[in-house]
């Protein structure tokens, strides 16, 4: 290093090897190898001047100095795009890059890589800055902003499929009003590329005709994790969305630019599911109310119809029916009290029957065919029913209704056939 | 909801209740003749009943969406 920091004299040149004569190029290439390695990232704060975007490459230049020096910088689009507020001339900024030499002018320079503004958060003067830019053109216009649906029934939901958010609206829904369809589009919602995400897909759920509401949103997080939902193009995407969009970002006391141009801010992600939905008790007492009142209403109408009735029911024509009816219990009753009595007429018949077989059995027995004055014969071997089985002198017993004679046969007369 | 020539099976439930509304109005007015009132009666108790029913069988729908290969958007469910 000292030997190259030494620039050769001429009339040394001689003594020294060939090689130790530097050209210009090989000195800065050699500064600027020894910047780079000694500085590959400082922070410096200071105050921008000459600040120029050069157009159309979007590098910018400026110079930034303090009350005793300035050193040149130069930030290359890639990084100057993410700077998130307008850079001016006397702004008070903290660079954050690594030092370097530009060879064709051997001017050492900051090369930054971010650049915030010194006191105020950067982001926070970003989103002023947004939010100033935006209100002027209109986009927040009460005008603009179009009423939700009372009963949507497809919802869309740009956010992150893996969010708090997107649990806490599909939760709220199911509970209040499930008798929707919830749509996600998922999408990135922080670092690079979320805001063109969130932005394309408010777009391209725009050529789906069928969706009543939309819900754009995340759940909280850092003013940086939410930037996505303070960048223009997403900001332009709502405002240019037909399906009017509720806003849900972060927590209540988080308010991102999204919410200012959305149709409708939501403090968090459930409240903008409760603000999309109806609650399902209220609609159902609603519906019961207006049965009540339909019934109420058709009520005097229905007791006319039911006075008509009354009054048809008493005409001859509508009475005749029931009169038939009557005929015809009456029949039963009729044949109910016949069977009774014929069922009657035959127990006494049957009894009467009885009586008279009972006599007749009487009239057969022995005793009564003595007591009518008829008298038996008998001898020691029984009955005597023939003549011819006495002869004279036998003994014979006669057998009267009221005891018997003794007998002895002294003559003897058959009766000739 | 500007959806055209619908039936009265497809009524969304806005549809719907919208319509119970315009019953109840048309019932309270008193005007409708007994016929009439008699279809509105009907009518407006098939609506209210339908509507309960949605809400109280109704089930999430949860889908997804995304864009295919051809740059089109596909909805596809998912599970809750």
């Amino acid at each position: 290093m000292n030997e190259e920091s030494s620039i050769p004299f001429e009339g040394e040149r001689a003594s020294r090897s060939a090689e130790s004569v530097l050209k210009v190029r090989d000195l800065t290439r050699l500064a600027k190898e020894v910047l780079e390695n000694s500085f590959p990232s400082v922070i410096v704060e200071g105050e921008i001047s000459n600040f120029k975007r050069h157009m159309p490459s979007g590098h910018l230049y400026f110079t930034l100095k303090d009350e005793e020096a300035q050193v040149r910088c130069v930030m290359w689009r890639s990084d100057a795009a993410r700077v998130r507020f307008d850079v001016a001339d006397g702004m008070k900024v903290i660079v954050k890059g690594r030092v370097s030499l530009y060879e064709p002018r051997g001017d050492f320079q900051l090369y930054a890589v971010s650049l915030v503004p010194a006191g105020q958060g950067a982001l926070q003067l970003a989103f002023e800055q947004m939010k100033k830019k935006l209100e002027e053109e209109g986009l927040f216009s009460e005008e603009h902003k179009k009423p939700l649906p009372r009963f949507p029934s497809r919802i869309g939901i740009v956010t992150s499929l893996e969010g708090a958010a997107v649990r806490d609206i599909i939760s709220v829904i199911g509970r209040r009003f499930p008798a929707v369809e919830l749509l996600i589009f998922p999408v990135k919602v922080q670092g690079d590329g979320a805001a063109e995400e969130v932005a394309a897909a408010i777009r391209d759920i725009n050529k789906m005709s069928d969706l009543d509401v939309l819900i754009v949103g995340r759940g909280g997080g850092s003013l940086e994790d939410l930037w996505a939902f303070n960048e223009e193009i997403v900001a332009r995407a709502i405002y240019a969305s037909k399906i009017p969009v509720v806003s849900a970002v972060g927590h209540q006391v988080d308010f991102t630019i999204s919410d200012f141009v959305a149709d409708v801010r939501a403090a968090t992600p459930s409240a903008a599911a409760e603000l999309v939905v109806p609650d399902r008790m209220e609609v159902t007492a609603g519906i019961a109310s207006a049965m009540r009142v339909i019934r109420r209403a058709v009520g005097q109408n229905i007791d006319r119809l039911e006075l008509e009735l009354e009054k048809l029911s008493h005409h001859y024509a509508l009475r005749q029916p029931l009169s038939l009816v009557d005929q015809k219990s009456q029949m039963v009753d009729e044949l109910a009290r016949r069977m009774e009595s014929q069922t009657q007429f035959y127990v006494e018949t049957v009894e009467n029957k009885l009586s008279a077989f009972t006599k007749h059995l009487n009239a057969l027995s022995p005793a009564a065919v003595l007591a009518r004055g008829y008298a038996i014969v008998e001898d020691s071997r029984g009955i005597v029913s023939s003549v011819r089985k006495l002869n004279i002198g036998d003994q014979a017993t006669i057998r009267l209704s009221d005891g018997t004679l003794d007998s002895q046969i002294t003559g003897k007369h058959e009766q000739g056939i | 909801m500007s959806k055209a020539s619908k039936t009265k099976e497809e009524l969304t439930f806005e549809e719907s209740l919208n319509r119970l509304e315009q019953i109840v109005e048309v019932l309270e007015a008193g005007n409708a003749s007994l016929d009439e009132s008699i279809k509105l009666y009907e009518e407006g108790m098939t609506l209210a009943k339908s509507c309960m029913t949605r809400l109280n069988e109704a089930k999430l729908k949860l889908k997804k969406i995304q864009k295919n290969a051809g740059g089109a958007l596909e909805e596809s469910d998912i599970e809750n």
